[in-house]
């Protein structure tokens, strides 16, 4: 059977990666490259890459760091930030990624999403959407709103709605990104990675909040989320311990969820 | 030299940079001249089979590859929509496709499953073959697909996997393999499969 995916997660300014508290406050850990050769020993499943500052400083994504990653990473591999058109996608496919995160780019032209469906396949397009909990409203009826450009600008609307749209217009998946949990270590959105696994029929990555296995064990009993995304647990100074993949998969087992099970020598 | 091709909507480069890894020698191949000098192909693929059939056809690849792989019967490996193509035609896109192995290509049972599959699953191999040396009786590989192959024979199956139904995740048929899963895309195992792959073209003398 299918088994759940654990997903490391890089935010990288000019090749670094930082981790972040709440979307502020960024402290650099190491190099883009480093890290995805050390985290595709440690047999993660798959990685993203997000070029946070790609998008906020109006710049083409850096696709230096997307090829370094790229030659050390056989796993899947999804970048995001800072694309804008079909080209850009292009780009980053041929920079050796499999798949394409986009996220405030595809609220101001949610086409971006039918096209790249069109021109990659729907397997390539990931809608990510930052959502924040709200007043329950009649235009925002899950309680959930989509905020954009880094959790700055909120634009009214419904979580929910956004990614059945997101679905109807070509998505392949669909990353859900708490920003009241992410980097509080405190564990995911269950109520929101919920509902929206719920309404759609694609796969859906519950993202922001998970400080130990627990958390990872919680999203995949309590939700029909297909992913998890993992990024302090693994790596980050500013939480109390970080644990290996295969921790985490140690625990997912012992509570009965399905997981590529690890290998003892992942050498070829 | 293993010559992957490359068009457009293909991940060609993550399967070289996966040959590369493995020191073998590979280069992209975007035109049919440049697969006179492979001693082996891989046929690579994202996307959809009627945009794979499109480029082929508008590459000029489809003669070329029918000379080299059904005619000289040089090593061949199909990869995710580079395995489905190879059959006599998909659903998605209502589409001919090359007709190499008998058989069909539909879409997953919506009703059952989330469409596409994505992630990890098990591949339970039926019979031996070169391509699985070292390998277990099943392994974890990637998948990424919405459509899946019915072969029409099932001499050809060469493994097994369950996502909703059970489908057909690896066949083989004279010099020919393919797989649903992407092996550039699965870890360690999924180099294994290459570095026989390449061993079954002469190796880093290939």
């Amino acid at each position: 059977m299918l088994t759940k995916r654990l997903i490391a997660c890089f935010d990288v300014k000019e090749g670094m990666v930082t981790k972040a508290h709440k979307f502020q406050n960024n402290i650099d850990i190491d190099t883009a490259e480093n890290i995805a050769r050390r985290i595709y020993r440690d047999q993660i499943d798959e990685v993203i890459f997000y070029d946070i500052t790609a998008s906020s400083e109006k710049r083409k994504i850096d696709l230096g760091t997307v090829k370094r990653v790229a030659a050390h990473v056989f796993v899947p591999f999804t970048v995001g930030g800072g694309i804008k058109n079909l080209n850009d996608m292009y780009d980053v496919l041929k920079a050796g990624a499999e798949k394409i995160s986009i996220d405030s780019m595809a609220v101001r032209n949610p086409g971006i999403i039918r096209e790249g469906a069109a021109a990659f396949g729907r397997q390539c397009i990931v809608l990510s959407m930052q959502v924040k909990r709200v007043a329950k409203t009649p235009r925002i009826p899950s309680g959930y709103e989509i905020a954009i450009d880094g959790a700055r600008v909120f634009t009214g609307m419904d979580a929910v709605e956004w990614a059945k749209r997101g679905e109807d217009l070509g998505a392949g998946e669909i990353c859900v990104n708490s920003i009241d949990r992410d980097g509080t270590h405190s564990g995911y959105d269950i109520e929101i990675t919920s509902l929206i696994s719920d309404n759609v029929n694609i796969p859906v990555i519950a993202s922001g909040g998970a400080g130990n296995p627990g958390h990872v064990a919680e999203v995949f009993l309590k939700t029909g989320a297909s992913a998890a995304i993992i990024s302090s647990m693994l790596y980050s100074p500013a939480i109390g311990r970080n644990y290996s993949v295969k921790e985490v998969k140690e625990k997912l087992m012992e509570c009965g969820i399905p997981v590529r099970p690890w290998i003892q020598d992942y050498s070829v | 030299m293993i010559g992957i091709i490359d068009y457009k909507a293909g991940n060609a480069p993550s399967v070289l940079n996966a040959l590369h890894r493995l020191g073998v020698p590979s280069s992209l191949v975007s035109s049919p001249d440049g697969l006179r000098a492979a001693a082996g192909i891989i046929l690579p693929g994202v996307g959809s089979a009627k945009a794979t059939m499109d480029s082929l056809k508008d590459m000029g690849f489809i003669d070329a590859l029918e000379e080299r792989v059904l005619k000289q019967g040089i090593p061949f490996l199909g990869i995710c929509v580079g395995f489905q193509v190879l059959f006599e035609h998909s659903d998605e896109g209502d589409v001919d496709c090359l007709g190499w192995m008998p058989g069909e290509v539909k879409k997953y049972p919506e009703d059952m499953v989330r469409v596409p599959q994505m992630g990890w699953n098990e591949v339970k191999f039926v019979r031996r073959h070169a391509i699985l040396s070292s390998l277990n009786d099943s392994e974890f590989f990637y998948f990424v697909n919405s459509y899946y192959v019915i072969p029409r024979d099932e001499n050809i199956v060469l493994a097994k996997t369950r996502y909703g139904i059970e489908f057909c995740s690896m066949a083989a048929y004279k010099n020919m393999c393919a797989a649903q899963f992407h092996v550039e895309k699965s870890g360690a195992v999924g180099l294994k499969v290459l570095r026989n792959f390449a061993w079954m073209a002469g190796g880093k003398h290939c």
